[in-house]
């Protein structure tokens, strides 16, 4: 890839997706992006950026989808969700008794393995939860993703990375060489497409979000910025949930760190300022 | 260092697994069908079992049954490894006493991730940025 190109895509993340890539990542974009071009036709990534540079914003979305596109595990990392079963839902189970209804956003739900991941959580929890109200929205920058999260089907090597063969055989059904969440689970999860960069106001007041590994791929602003939305997206009592490498510390005072509990935060209160005027770079994000 | 029985009849596989088990930390003792694996589970229990369905002499089934009659033969951790990748196969598995389940094709991820399951391996966690 000449660096040209290797510039160009560069610029393009950022303004379409706020995915902000260092000057080294050429690596990330040629695994991504060689399989799309010859998806494509193309013969190579030069050909794919003269598409894009011709206009062809088919040519964009596919390359925003497939530069944002994350591999996922069903319960990845663990921990969030220990925290979630040991600390979030007894103490929501608490606190919402008297409503008997929780809202849980996966703001990256990528194709799926996290927000069943919750489902599960939820369905182990058992009578705790009967006769009360509980939202998972999965939202995710990609349509394609989400399809793919909406159908619940995943291969065989999906399903061994992270899945306890024991929740593997109690909520999913084979067939042939592929596995699928019961329906069940897959009602319990409502999916929207939804670009972090644009106001999500709309999707209302949730108890819980989960925020992970996604915003290490914006810059500074824009991460302060989707820190303040998330604040104001979140009930007082509320828990955030980050991934492993990231933190609000010195970005933020609108979250804190729950002590001893990695990647988990809660609101503040703070009034903070930031947030409230949607990055340049949003303007000119696909999926409007 | 805790140590892995690797049973399987193919060579290539145990190598492959050996491979993958070394670069944890295990250290690697092979057997190429479960009568064999009794043998060496006789001698000294390994903490950890990787292990094949499909095994001339004594299949890795009745392996498990076995081990886990003997004294002390609840303590390893028993992951099946097997091209068997049916459902029925998996309740039996589990029903006699294996503690997780790998549906061969494997890699590296898939092993590491069943060995975390089972408290083989710790998790590994990325530092904060």
């Amino acid at each position: 890839m000449t660096p040209p190109d290797y510039e160009y895509l560069r610029k393009l993340l950022k303004d379409h997706s706020g995915l902000d890539l260092s000057t080294d990542k050429q690596y990330l974009i040629e695994s991504r992006l060689l399989p799309l071009a010859r998806k494509c036709g193309l013969s190579g990534i030069p050909d794919l950026v003269m598409k894009m540079k011709g206009g062809s914003s088919l040519h964009i979305v596919q390359v925003v989808e497939a530069m944002t596109t994350n591999e996922t595990f069903f319960f990845r990392d663990k921990i969030p969700f220990d925290h979630f079963r040991d600390i979030i839902m007894p103490e929501l189970v608490k606190a919402r008794a008297a409503r008997r209804s929780i809202r849980i956003w996966c703001a990256a739900g990528s194709t799926g393995q996290e927000p069943y991941s919750l489902a599960m959580c939820l369905k182990e929890m058992g009578a705790t939860l009967a006769g009360w109200r509980v939202e998972i929205i999965a939202t995710d920058l990609s349509q394609e993703v989400l399809e793919k999260s909406k159908a619940g089907i995943y291969s065989q090597f999906e399903v061994q990375r992270g899945l306890p063969i024991q929740m593997l055989i109690k909520y999913f059904k084979q067939s042939g060489e592929f596995w699928q969440i019961n329906p069940e689970l897959r009602s319990m999860v409502q999916h929207r497409q939804l670009n972090l960069l644009h106001d999500f106001s709309l999707l209302g007041a949730f108890d819980v979000i989960f925020c992970r590994n996604v915003l290490i791929y914006f810059d500074q602003d824009t991460k302060i910025n989707v820190f303040n939305r998330l604040a104001r997206s979140m009930d007082a009592d509320g828990f955030l949930v980050l991934g492993a490498a990231e933190t609000v510390v010195g970005l933020t005072d609108s979250f804190k760190p729950v002590a001893e509990r990695r990647g988990l935060y809660r609101p503040t209160g703070a009034r903070v300022s930031g947030g409230g005027t949607m990055p340049k770079a949003a303007a000119m994000a696909v999926g409007n | 260092m805790k140590t892995c029985l690797v049973v399987d009849d193919s060579s290539v596989v145990r190598k492959i697994a050996r491979r993958i088990l070394e670069g944890m930390d295990f250290s690697v003792v092979e057997a190429e069908d479960g009568a064999k694996a009794l043998e060496v589970c006789k001698r000294a229990m390994p903490d950890a079992v990787l292990l094949d369905w499909n095994m001339p002499v004594m299949d890795g089934f009745e392996f498990l049954v076995q081990l886990r009659r003997m004294p002390g033969g609840d303590a390893p951790k028993v992951v099946f490894c097997t091209t068997e990748n049916g459902i029925d196969h998996i309740s039996r598995a589990l029903h006699a006493g294996a503690n997780e389940y790998i549906m061969k094709p494997f890699d590296k991820e898939i092993v590491t991730a069943k060995f975390q399951e089972v408290g083989l391996l710790a998790l590994e966690l990325p530092s904060e940025a």
